[in-house]
């Protein structure tokens, strides 16, 4: 055994003119700065549907307020739930796997770097041609602006008859384009993390970021796939005057419903397990301990991948399945709490015993453990079919996956900007302002999904734009409000946090957080080649035996 | 970096379990140098919590004061089979939930707590522990089992409200979801009626269900009324059912709980629970076609000589429309339009200048009358009693 | 400046990983198979739920011709990509153009059943549920032969220019896959519309 030190040179700065520079961005194969533009759209996205929501919220701030129109109020309604889904979450998560997954697991690049790039600006499309729905919605018949039929779109309101003019047809076309880019993500995250491995990472040596957006390539590939499917006979429609789901020539509303949920039930889990990946990541590091039952975690995530194509009907408890239909649901929705119960406890036994540092990133994780353990318990009561029928299509709802999705994902992925930014830009944030921003954010979370249970238990539906006084729901709607003001507050001490550590932020060096994958082994920011030479790795954690020679981990796995 | 190096005996590090006798050292120790930094952090949950609680207080006062109780729908207030089999099964759900979070809750918290790095801690990195097949079993199969109990107590509940046979004197009644507004049918009692529905009390010595067949005349609808029963969606070429039995008089609120458009929200529902002779009464009146007086002769022709009879009904005159709701026995319902306003005369006449007034997105005209056919109509419905 | 160590051992084993291509064709295809999962389903689904003739029964005649010809490209391709591996160039040319045939033989006969169904039969996508579902199923296949055969073409104009190489039979092989996948998919298709569903 031979050993050879290589040094990396740190990338100077640029010193090309802006336009040259741009152009650069604009026509990159390069991971990292695809990575890079994801989030960023991704983070433009979150201000734009951000503020829909806020909108929503002063409308619901007091009964038979009359600060929008309903109609204003669906299409805000419609556009935060598509925007946050398909335009904010999802290409945020593809954006910090395209840019970490090459560094993690010792490769220079994705399979298809063509593909990721195509993949990028068929989702940035996406988004493009759902806002161009503000302008170009009006149609022949001059109804409306924007898509106003909800995230799900169920038929028939989607239908000529009830939809008329184009507003639909953006939101199909946006997310048929969209679905086209995440597939090609998903076949290039599974091509990547499977064939660009560096030397010595077996499977069971990846680390488990990796390992989890395997999973999610997996899942999505065949979970857009039938919302693709799907929107394309949506186009027949409405294009071709089809009958798919015209329910006037026999055509079924139902299956429009089975068609969405296939895809939109994993779809939750595609969105929540690279969150959870971020969080096998950042415990670890902050905890000083190696994640506690790697191969169990791993288990537990595919379980968790396959279970999830299994659940989708406990959205439509309410549709008329029958009793055995509905039981069948029922086991499947409770059973996906055991693998997921796994990963929390596993979670909990890789901080148990370690020496926690409390910086912002663990902040933010420690965070998503709390709430995303109350929104699975929530979850579960959902998920039985009786209590569903009382708290479906409530705010109790709203309130549930606004506590995963919120408290667990954004949170996360609050994390993993923290704890990546100082590899991704070169500097570190400011710790006081990310403080800051955690307790804003979560103070102002609590006040706005905690108290939504309340009001869905008292009987108020969702999707309504303004509700009679004296029914007990005033309040809570109230606090709810005033919440939203508080995380937009957070959201803004963050932008504020990440454009001023940029340029005034300390250098943050290689390693900032003495933490043990690859991706710190290089310079901050990487490279384009990412790694002068291709590593070779014997354990799970590389760092820590180059850190630890007399003791490596290799000698343990 | 320094390493513990007793804590690199492979057994050590491989199990966990007995890897654990040497996690947490120097209990004493730690207890007596927690850092500032600690306090700091205790100081600023204590706020949050503080805040919360002052909030929730804050809001359970006024929540104290409302106008009147029986108008807030709380699922948790069951008046009705199918809602206390629901409310049963709910508060088991809510205890093992609770128990779980009770549990897990305490566990992060005291790891959060105990494990925290002190400023004074040295640089050494903490046991390396990779993990423990027993506890992975354990929080495998405990879970397991919950959910098995979880499961078999859904099931039951599922079954006793879905598969509930109809018994012979059982109402029927066909509920029809518009945009944005509800069409009840009582096939064998001939009566057709909008937005209100009227179902006799039923106790368990005389019981008296009404079981409700939903469909859809247009869009997905959904029909919740909290404290009778879960709700049940209305869906186009796909009939369902649901089924209640209230057991005290009185009026129970409810709402569309599926989205179907611009005015989802003003689609409300209302349930009068009436004694048996209410209801008997109240469904003679309801069979009567309407009778109008020759004082309102003009206002009755307007009304039959405009649009308004391709879309609403009143039993005993040419208008026979579909689309709107049946107007025969207007005046015997407390609300219009789906509950978007209370029926008064003042009311009805604005509603016919402008829907959109009350209502804006319902699929009503405004019906460009003059202010004296306008005052004639409105003469003319509210002698529909 | 930054810097960072590695240690690199001389002695590794060989370094296998799987081929990226066929990974990647992989994961397409399972992806086109959800598709197509969807649509076979709507179509299931929808059988003898139109509202409105024809049945499918009235209108549709087994395409047996055009069906041993796509199975039979499955072969030539297979061979193609075996000559072009062998290195015997004009093998892979003949073979290559075969399958290329065989495909557009599919194509134009799907043609001229959707011509005969709409000019004759009068069945368009609008008529009924069984058009609706049925032009949407077998199109979306037709849709998948078309790329394919694009591709061939693009790929035989090469040969013909003799940009083709041995090195490339990885490439031709991963498209083999593709092609493998869209005859398999016939077969279901044929099953379901042709068979179970008339
Ligand atoms: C993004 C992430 C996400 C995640 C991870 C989840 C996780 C879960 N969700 Fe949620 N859900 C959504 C996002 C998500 N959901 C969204 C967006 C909607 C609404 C869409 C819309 O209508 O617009 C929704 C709606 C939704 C519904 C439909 C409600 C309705 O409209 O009627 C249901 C019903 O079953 C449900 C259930 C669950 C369950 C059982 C889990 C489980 O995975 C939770 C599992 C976790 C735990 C249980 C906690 C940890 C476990 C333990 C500590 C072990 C011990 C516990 C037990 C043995 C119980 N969800
Ligand atoms: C990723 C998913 C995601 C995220 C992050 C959020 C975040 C938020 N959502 Fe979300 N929401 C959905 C997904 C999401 N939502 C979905 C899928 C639906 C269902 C839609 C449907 O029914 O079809 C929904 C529906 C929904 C409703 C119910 C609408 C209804 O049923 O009528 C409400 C109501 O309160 C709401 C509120 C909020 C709030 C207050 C936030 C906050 O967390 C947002 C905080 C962010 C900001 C505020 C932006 C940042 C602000 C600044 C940088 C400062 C500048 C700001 C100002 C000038 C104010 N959302
Ligand atoms: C195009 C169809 C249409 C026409 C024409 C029409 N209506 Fe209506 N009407 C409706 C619909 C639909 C509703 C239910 C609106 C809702 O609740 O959203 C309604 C509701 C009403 C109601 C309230 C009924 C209730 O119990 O809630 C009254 C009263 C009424 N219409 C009177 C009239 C009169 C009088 C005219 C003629 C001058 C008229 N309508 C013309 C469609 C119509
Ligand atoms: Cu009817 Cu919502
Ligand atoms: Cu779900």
């Amino acid at each position: 055994m031979s050993s050879e030190t290589i040094a990396l040179s740190t990338v100077g700065p640029d010193a090309r003119p802006i336009g040259e520079r741009l152009h650069d961005w604009i026509v990159t194969v390069d991971h990292k700065k695809l990575g890079i533009l994801y989030i960023l759209y991704a983070l433009f996205f979150l201000v734009v549907a951000g503020i829909e929501a806020i909108i929503m919220r002063i409308q619901l701030i007091v009964p038979h307020n009359h600060f929008v129109s309903p109609q204003i109020f669906n299409r805000m309604m419609t556009m935060h739930g598509t925007t946050m889904i398909f335009f904010m979450v999802m290409p945020i998560l593809f954006g910090f796997g395209t840019y970490l997954i090459p560094l993690m697991i010792g490769a220079r690049d994705m399979a298809f770097p063509r593909l990721n790039a195509f993949s990028f600006w068929m989702t940035a499309f996406g988004g493009l041609l759902l806002y161009f729905s503000f302008i170009g919605g009006n149609g022949l018949y001059g109804a409306g602006t924007a898509p106003d039929v909800g995230w799900w779109a169920y038929a028939p309101l989607t239908a000529r008859a009830f939809s008329p003019g184009h507003s639909t047809d953006f939101w199909t076309l946006a997310l048929l384009a969209s679905g086209v880019g995440s597939i090609g993500a998903g076949v290039n995250f599974i091509a990547t993390i499977l064939c660009m491995r560096c030397p010595g990472m077996t499977l069971g040596k990846m680390p488990l970021l990796a390992w989890l957006n395997l999973v999610v390539g997996g899942m999505v590939i065949f979970c857009i796939s039938p919302l693709t499917a799907a929107q394309i006979m949506l186009c027949i429609d409405r294009y071709l005057g089809g009958h798919f789901f015209d329910t006037q020539a026999g055509g079924s509303a139902v299956l429009w419903m089975h068609f969405f949920w296939i895809f939109g039930h994993p779809e939750v889990y595609i969105l929540v397990v690279p969150a959870f990946a971020f969080v096998s990541e950042i415990v670890p590091v902050f905890s000083r301990k190696p994640i506690f039952g790697y191969p169990i975690m791993v288990a537990a995530t595919i379980a968790i991948g396959f279970i999830s194509f299994s659940v989708w009907a406990h959205h439509m408890f309410t549709v008329g399945m029958s009793s055995y239909g509905n039981s069948f649901f029922v086991f499947t929705t409770v059973a996906i709490a055991v693998p997921t119960g796994i990963k929390i406890f596993n979670w909990l036994g890789t901080m148990w015993g370690g020496k926690i540092q409390l910086r912002v990133p663990m902040l933010f994780c420690i965070g998503f453990l709390f709430q995303f353990l109350i929104a699975g318990l929530t979850g579960i009561m959902l998920g039985t079919a009786p209590f569903n029928w009382q708290l479906s299509g409530s705010y109790f709802v709203v309130a549930h996956f606004h506590y995963v999705i919120v408290g667990g994902i954004v949170f996360a992925l609050f994390g993993a900007f923290y704890y990546w930014y100082p590899k991704m830009s070169g500097r570190m944030y400011n710790e006081t302002l990310g403080k800051w921003h955690f307790w804003l954010f979560i103070i102002g979370f609590h006040l706005t999904f905690d108290f939504m249970h309340i009001p869905g238990i008292l009987g108020m539906p969702r999707r309504i734009y303004t509700y009679e006084p004296g029914r007990g729901w005033e309040i809570w709607n109230l606090i709810v409000t005033i919440g939203a003001f508080f995380q937009a507050a957070g959201i803004l001490v963050f932008v504020v946090n990440l454009l001023w550590s940029l340029r005034k932020g300390e250098p943050a060096g290689n390693d900032p957080w003495d933490a043990w994958t690859l991706e710190w082994s290089t310079s901050s920011p990487p490279p384009d080649y990412d790694f002068a030479v291709t590593p070779v790795v014997r354990s799970r954690r590389p760092l820590w035996d180059l850190k630890h020679p007399e003791d490596p981990d290799w000698k343990y796995e | 970096m320094v390493i513990e190096l007793p804590c690199h005996a492979p057994e050590g590090r491989k199990g966990g379990a007995d890897g654990d006798s040497r996690l947490p050292r120097n209990i004493g120790q730690r207890e007596m140098h927690r850092s500032a930094q600690t306090r700091a952090l205790l100081g600023r949950v204590a706020g949050v919590a503080v805040l919360l609680a002052a909030g929730l207080l804050a809001a359970s006062l006024c929540l104290a004061s409302p106008s009147d109780p029986t108008q807030i729908p709380n699922i948790f207030k069951p008046q009705s089979t199918p809602a206390h089999s629901i409310f049963h099964l709910s508060m088991l759900i809510l205890a093992i939930t609770g128990a779980i979070f009770a549990v897990v809750f305490s566990l992060l918290a005291y790891s959060v707590a105990k494990f925290r790095k002190r400023a004074n801690d040295d640089d050494r990195e903490p046991a390396q522990v990779y993990g423990s097949n027993q506890i992975e079993l354990a929080w495998t199969v405990i879970p397991i089992l919950i959910v098995l109990v979880l499961f078999l107590a859904t099931a039951r509940v599922i079954r006793s409200i879905q598969d509930a046979p109809q018994p012979p004197g059982a109402i029927e009644v066909t509920a029809i979801g518009h945009q944005f507004w509800w069409e009840f049918r009582y096939p064998a009692l001939g009566v057709v009626t909008a937005n209100e529905l009227h179902v006799p009390v039923s106790n368990p010595a005389n019981s008296k269900p009404t079981f409700l067949t939903l469909l859809s005349a247009d869009t997905d609808h959904s029909f919740w009324v909290p404290r009778l029963a879960g709700k049940t969606d209305l869906i186009p070429n796909h009939p369902n059912h649901t089924w209640i039995d209230p057991q005290e008089a009185g009026l129970y609120i409810g709402q569309c709980a599926q989205y179907c458009g611009t005015q989802h929200a003003k689609m409300l529902l209302r349930v009068y629970v009436d004694s048996p002779e209410q209801f008997k009464q109240w469904v003679e009146e309801q069979k009567k076609p309407a009778v109008s007086t020759d004082a309102v002769a003009e206002g009755r022709r307007i009304f039959e000589t405009t649009a308004c009879v391709n879309c609403h009904a009143v039993a005993g005159t040419v208008a026979n429309g579909r689309f709107g709701p049946d107007l025969t026995h207007l005046m015997s319902r407390d609300t219009i339009a789906s509950g978007a306003a209370s029926n008064s005369e003042e009311n009805l006449r604005a509603w016919i200048q402008s829907p959109d007034s009350f209502k804006p997105g319902s699929l009503m005209p405004a019906m460009q009358l003059t202010d004296h056919d306008l005052d004639a109509l409105t003469a003319y419905l509210v002698t529909l009693r | 400046m930054s810097s960072a160590a590695y240690t690199r051992t001389t002695a590794e084993p060989a370094w296998i990983l799987p081929s990226r291509g066929r990974v990647g064709m992989f994961s397409l295809i399972g992806a086109e198979c959800a598709i197509f999962t969807i649509f076979v389903v709507a179509y299931i689904f929808y059988i003898g739920k139109s509202v409105a003739g024809p049945t499918p029964r009235d209108v549709l005649e087994l395409p047996i011709f055009s069906t041993i010809c796509l199975l039979s490209s499955s072969l030539t391709i297979h061979l193609a990509v075996g000559a072009l591996r062998r290195a015997s160039m004009s093998a892979f040319g003949l073979w290559w153009f075969v399958t290329m045939a065989l495909g557009t033989i599919f194509l134009v006969s799907t043609g001229r059943e959707w011509h005969h169904l709409i000019y004759d039969k009068g069945l368009t996508v609008s008529t009924n549920l069984f058009g609706t579902t049925y032009y949407s199923l077998v199109g979306l296949h037709a849709f998948h032969v078309t790329v394919g055969l694009l591709l061939i073409a693009l790929a035989m104009i090469f040969t013909l220019f003799g940009k083709v190489e041995p090195e490339h039979s990885e490439r031709a092989e991963v498209f083999s896959l593709y092609w493998h996948f869209v005859d398999v998919v016939w077969v279901i298709v044929f099953t379901v519309v042709y068979v179970i569903g008339r």
